[in-house]
């Protein structure tokens, strides 16, 4: 064992034996930021902010909510909602950071496509990255099922059906994965567990990893340019830090990070407060109900586009599309054949690529939510294409972009 | 600046994303449907004046105490609920408030032809009979005797602000819809039992009479305890005064309020479905004065670091 002095400060006390000064300086102090970034780089701490809501809130909802299927939806909608005091407002933070946080990783997501900050040495953060998309959409769906609604059951219904996989008619796969014929208690029990515990737990580990994956490679910046961060960081300690090129994480770009997260938190409580709405379909308030389908099925917003490119294809053709969505972005930074680390701007024809994506994803979006019908299948469909045509096409402009 | 023109990208995305998932997509699945105003002008007024005294007489001459109760007249119910919904398929309702919280033109088409007020000739084709016997007259003139039917109704009525929220959902809803976050059913309160034998009982009463409204309606009509949230006001409004504007054929009659109880039905859903409202409202607005100076405190504290930086 080490030998320990006498420590005459309580921050010494814990030194001794957890080494905090140390960890302090590698995580904060000097953990070295680029100085031209601009508030998009903001969008990690939001997230980490909004999980840390919705992780809180689901606690004070876990104490009153019943895994149920004949209490469930009374236990939110009157337990909770009416009863429990305050229980509306954790409801309320819950749904709407539940909606909210999609938001944001799309945002967070689109700024990294934008500024090529999953090329060459960051192609773990992208990848762990996708994979917390991933666990997110997994939690978001688990979630959506326990107030046993009418769209929670329906969409329970549809996308479980998935798992027949078309043609194969892997029927018995269904089955297994409800733990009955249709969504019933088997179903909300597993769904619950997976919402409350196992989902919670791999977002938190895969949170950790996605930190993990960015000490080495550090933050992109707004220019992609290459940063030489032990010579920058020398020049900042040396006092020059109007010069240098690196800035200290805390609490130089924490103090951003702060200022971003309180602008995100009077946009976020107006609509916990006075638009809750938006993140709640009115038909999961009428009680689950087997025998009576909702005139239209749709998941909610941020399932969209991928909804819509299972949507407008033949049963098989449609499973496959709906496949390649879920896993090419998956693939970005080997598709991406071009060696620049740069804006979208600076790119040619990448930049095209980049709205044209963008905007295609938010016509998939708009129309997964319309009623499969006339103009909007035609235009869902083509956008499907599209989605599917950019992608095939990504190697191949980026092979020819000159360096910049 | 280059950070306000991104964040301006992000917005107009972000709100076009909004538009087209919800005020767009929701006017193309559910179109809107224009208010009549409660003004019923499919129905004829006939222009006549009534008398509440020869009202009281006309009243009990043409037999509606047969099946109608008025407790504040001292006449109770012929029938209890459950034998009513036997014979009639729903308990007809106590006229004590009638003519406080239906609409006048309204009573008078009522009682001289129930299915056509109501809206729902559609069910009673091929000889099939309205429950509610419509009223041939005593032998003069029918639209003075119905004027005066309906005077007495009103002369007997409580003054329109003395009707609760509650009393105006009781007549105009409640003996089809069942209210559970209120303990409401459609038999009246459900009454505290001290022993679970008789809640049980009361219980399977209830559920007596939900089959025969259910055999009345063809499927039992729903709860309303949610349906502030599911439905929202604009839609429960147009659908109290004609539902067949948003569900054709629909077994739901017309209801026939004044627009006054319609704002009081709403009042007492959203009493119900939504009861934490105005607390929303005032937690909102402290917690939005936090965060302002919250976010004041974030920018100078920004500020007063970054001026060593730049």
């Amino acid at each position: 064992m080490a030998h320990f002095e006498k420590a005459h400060s309580l921050e010494e006390w814990l030194d001794q034996r957890l080494a905090i000064k140390t960890l302090r300086r590698v995580l904060a102090e000097e953990y070295w930021i680029p100085k031209n970034i601009n508030f998009l780089w903001a969008m990690g701490m939001v997230l980490a902010f909004t999980f840390g809501i919705l992780v809180v809130s689901g606690i004070f909802l876990l104490m009153y909510y019943q895994p149920n299927v004949d209490l469930a939806f009374d236990s939110v909608n009157y337990t909770i909602m009416q009863e429990v005091e305050f229980g509306w407002l954790w409801r309320h933070m819950h749904a709407v950071a539940a909606s909210v946080v999609f938001l944001i990783i799309y945002i967070h997501m689109f700024t990294g496509i934008y500024y090529g900050s999953y090329k060459k040495g960051r192609e773990l953060i992208w990848i762990s990255g996708m994979l917390l998309f991933v666990s997110f959409s997994a939690e978001a769906f688990s979630g959506y099922m326990l107030p046993w609604g009418q769209m929670s059951y329906w969409a329970g219904m549809v996308i479980t059906n998935l798992f027949s996989l078309g043609s194969l008619e892997l029927n018995g796969l269904v089955e297994w994965i409800r733990g009955d014929y249709v969504p019933g208690q088997a179903f909300l029990t597993r769904f619950f567990m997976l919402h409350v515990f196992l989902l919670p737990l791999v977002i938190m580990a895969l949170i950790g990893l996605h930190f993990g994956t960015l000490r080495i490679p550090h933050v992109n910046n707004q220019d992609g340019e290459e940063i030489d961060f032990d010579e920058e960081a020398k020049k900042y300690l040396a006092g020059k830090t109007k010069e240098a090129k690196v800035i200290r994480f805390a609490n130089d770009f924490l103090s951003k990070d702060m200022f971003v997260v309180s602008i995100f938190l009077i946009f976020y409580f107006y609509l916990v407060f006075w638009h809750f709405d938006f993140a709640m379909d009115p038909i999961n308030f009428d009680p689950a109900d087997g025998l009576k389908t909702p005139p239209h099925i749709y998941p909610e917003w941020y399932f969209l586009w991928s909804y819509e490119i299972l949507r407008p294809f033949p049963k098989d053709p449609g499973l496959v599309a709906f496949g390649f969505a879920q896993v090419i972005f998956f693939l970005l930074p080997f598709l991406d054949k071009s060696p620049n680390v740069a804006p979208a701007s600076r790119r040619g024809i990448f930049a095209v690529w980049f709205w044209v994506l963008l905007l295609d994803m938010i016509v998939l979006t708009v129309m997964g939510k319309l009623p499969p019908q006339g103009i909007y299948s035609t235009i869902g469909l083509v956008a499907a294409v599209v989605f599917i045509a950019l992608w095939i096409l990504l190697p191949f402009i980026t092979k020819k972009e000159k360096a910049v | 600046m280059k950070e306000l023109k991104i964040l301006a990208v992000v917005v107009f995305f972000t709100l076009l994303t909004y538009w087209g998932v919800e005020p767009y997509a929701h006017s193309v699945m559910h179109p809107h449907v224009e208010s009549e105003n409660f003004a019923y002008n499919d129905l004829k007024d006939t222009g006549k004046k009534g008398d509440a005294a020869k009202g009281a007489e006309t009243f009990m001459n043409a037999g509606c105490i047969g099946c109608h109760g008025v407790k504040s007249q001292g006449m109770p119910a012929p029938m209890d609920p459950i034998a009513a919904a036997q014979s009639f398929g729903v308990n007809p309702p106590d006229l004590s408030e009638a003519g406080a919280i239906f609409d006048e033109k309204f009573l008078s088409a009522l009682i001289k032809n129930p299915a056509h007020a109501l809206k729902v000739e559609h069910k009673f084709t091929g000889g099939r009979q309205h429950p509610m016997t419509a009223f041939y007259g005593l032998g003069g003139d029918i639209d003075q005797e119905v004027a005066d039917i309906v005077a007495y109704l009103k002369s007997i009525a409580p003054k329109a602000e003395e009707i609760t929220p509650k009393m105006a959902f009781e007549t105009a809803c409640g003996r089809c819809h069942a209210v559970h976050y209120d303990n409401w059913t459609q038999m009246g309160e459900k009454p505290k039992f001290k022993y679970k034998k008789d809640e049980l009982l009361y219980d399977a009463k209830v559920l007596d009479y939900q089959d025969h409204l259910t055999k009345y309606m063809g499927k039992l009509p729903p709860d309303l305890s949610m349906y502030i949230r599911s439905r929202g006001e604009h839609y429960i409004k147009t659908f109290m005064e004609n539902p067949q504007n948003l569900l054709p054929g629909t077994a739901m009659p017309r209801v026939g309020v004044t627009a006054e109880s319609a704002e009081k039905v709403l009042e007492y859903l959203t009493e119900v479905g939504d009861s934490k409202h105005a607390e929303r409202d005032s937690v909102g607005k402290k917690v939005m004065i936090y965060l302002f100076i919250f976010a004041f405190l974030a920018y100078l504290w920004k500020q007063s670091i970054w001026k060593e930086l730049h």
